[in-house]
């Protein structure tokens, strides 16, 4: 079941449904009873540079037209690359890329999700290897539209020692799922795992992910902090499996989401799922309102209250996105999280 | 500049303060002493405006403005400022940010222009200095693992930066040591001006061998039941406060 098949061979009863339980908090199956037509050609040109213009080496576009990339990054280089999703209108998308990055390389990816006010529904299928001492930074921004629906699978094979290290930022779309699956050799590997999701309106966003430590020694620690308002939900399922025999493994999960709406939704399911004996896990998970405490102690300063809450949410997003090592691309994001702000404080 | 006038108020359903009065003129310094339960903390968060604290009678001005029908940050742009009994951890905002940010919020409500950040940072480093506060601590997180004593310290060089017209320091020596104390009294004291006036909070005379104010008023039960010189602080340490507590 997932929506990349259902767009495949145009069989709604492949998508995903509430009754799949990893999938019972974005349900697909219910939602759409019909798949729009397929995307032919997007006008990319019309889309300008996006989000990631001016900090890249190159970018590579999927869209209606392109729907599949591939990239290499040969031995002892550092690249800089952009992926830009586009969707647009009343279409379907099903788009794949296949990313390489070679022993001892080192791939800064920035990927955005970009989409128009139209009912699109994208699959995107992502492949990252990553050879042994490879380095993979990914910072992806979604940036839908509230009609769109989006799903975003990244399927991460790592070798030894190497590094792969993620932030995604995302405010949702009508229904959206970013999903990132890790197989994690161990051998002194690492993975940082870190997601915001700022949502308002009837926007959903579900960060996904499974990181499987299958040797010793690997390292993973992962951070997600969301804000939800007016009816938005959030959905964050993070599930770490580490293996007999995968001794020494450490592995760190948070997820933190403020809900400042009556209306507003988070749904969590963090799961340890350990088989290894000489572990070290931990996992933390909290869902709450701001501090009125705190905001209280702001007023008596002078701070009004919209000010107050906005200084305050956009603290408690930002430690989640202060794990980008590319500092172009951190400023990105905090700006994105400032444009958030301005919206609805 | 603060009158308080036959002030009510009730914390969920049950009343605390029963009828207080109280006139501070500017540029004096009066202390506020009672025992445990007499209302010297509602009294600070009924007048900042604490949502929770409900007035039901009486009123309460600073420099002639009706504070009661003001919200929290509103007072505080009249100049109001209390130093917290607990001072709160504020998650992921620099105090230096903090500070500037509710500085500059304080002069947009007033009309005034922004602080320049050189400006601002010049002020800070001096006020830094004269509290004994390390310029780098500025930089993390307000009050986030800070000590109390840091945490005490800190309100001070908050309220240096803000320049308040009326300071309420509510149990501003506790959680500190001697030399904590000395530091924080320095700085209070050397805010003291004609044009400022403070309210000192405290269950011990010891923080008014430092901070020498004009008058003493003793709360019990709500009510401000005896008012007298400097030398009220002394006799109420020598005799305690049981008699008060007796005719409350």
């Amino acid at each position: 079941m997932s929506l990349s098949a259902a767009l495949e061979t145009g069989d709604v009863g492949l998508l995903p449904s509430r009754r799949d339980e990893d999938w019972r908090w974005t349900d697909l199956r219910g939602l759409l009873r019909v798949l729009p037509p397929r995307a032919l050609k997007a006008s990319v040109a019309t889309w300008g540079e996006g989000p990631f213009a001016g900090l890249v080496d190159e970018t590579l576009v999927l869209a209606g037209g392109a729907e599949t990339v591939s990239l290499h990054v040969p031995e002892g280089v550092t690249q800089t690359i952009a992926l830009r999703v586009i969707s647009e209108g009343d279409t379907a998308l099903h788009a794949s890329a296949t990313i390489r990055v070679s022993a001892g390389s080192k791939l800064v990816l920035m990927e955005s999700y970009e989409g128009d006010a139209g009912a699109y529904v994208t699959s995107v299928d992502l492949n990252f290897e990553l050879e042994p001492g490879a380095r993979l930074e990914r910072v992806a921004l979604a940036m839908d539209g509230a009609d769109g629906v989006l799903v975003s699978k990244a399927v991460a094979l790592l070798g030894g020692g190497a590094t792969f290290t993620q932030t995604l930022a995302t405010s949702g779309a009508r229904r959206q799922r970013l999903e990132t699956s890790v197989d994690h050799p161990g051998a002194g590997a690492n993975v940082h795992l870190n997601g915001v999701y700022l949502l308002a309106g009837k926007r959903h966003a579900d960060l996904t992910t499974t990181v499987r430590h299958m040797g010793v020694d690997g390292q993973t620690q992962q951070l997600t902090k969301g804000v939800v308002r007016d009816q938005a939900r959030g959905v964050f399922q993070g599930r770490i499996i580490v293996e007999e025999g995968a001794d020494r493994t450490e592995a760190r999960m948070g997820h933190h989401a403020l809900v400042l709406s009556d209306k507003a939704e988070v749904d969590a399911k963090p799961e340890l799922l350990i088989h290894a004996d000489d572990v070290q896990c931990a996992h933390g998970n909290t869902i709450g309102a701001l501090d009125e405490e705190a905001l209280f102690y702001m007023a008596q300063r002078g701070l009004p209250d919209g000010v107050a809450r906005t200084l305050l949410v956009a603290a408690f997003v930002s430690e989640a996105i202060e794990g980008v090592q590319h500092d172009g691309a951190r400023a990105v994001l905090e700006a994105w999280i400032a444009k958030a702000m301005e919206v609805a404080p | 500049m603060l009158k308080i006038n036959n002030l009510h108020a009730e914390v969920g359903g049950k009343e605390i303060l029963k009828g207080l009065s109280l006139e501070v003129p500017a540029g004096e310094v009066h202390a506020i002493m009672g025992p445990n339960g007499a209302g010297k903390s509602t009294l600070s968060y009924v007048l900042t405006g604490r949502s929770g604290y409900e007035v039901t009678e009486g009123t309460a001005s600073l420099d002639g403005a009706d504070l009661l029908s003001l919200d929290a940050s509103e007072r505080a742009t009249k100049g109001l400022f209390l130093s917290f009994q607990y001072p709160l951890e504020i998650a992921g905002v620099p105090a230096l940010t903090f500070i500037r940010s509710a500085l500059n919020a304080q002069l947009k409500a007033r009309g005034e222009d922004e602080i320049k950040a050189p400006e601002f940072l010049k002020r800070a480093r001096a006020q830094a200095a004269a509290l004994k506060i390390d310029f780098d601590m500025l930089k993390r997180p307000l009050n986030v693992g800070f000590s109390g004593g840091e945490k005490k310290r800190m309100e001070i060089f908050q309220a240096a930066m803000l320049s308040p017209r009326f300071l309420i320091l509510d149990e501003t020596d506790s959680g500190l040591d001697i030399d904590a104390l000395k530091i924080v009294s320095e700085g209070v004291n050397a805010m003291r001006a004609p044009d400022r006036s403070m309210l000192v909070i405290t269950h011990y005379q010891r923080l008014l061998d430092y901070i020498k104010p004009d008058r003493v008023h003793v709360l019990a039960a709500g009510r401000i039941v005896r008012s007298g010189g400097p030398e009220l602080a002394l006799e109420l340490e020598r005799e305690g406060y049981d008699k008060y507590a007796r005719a409350a």
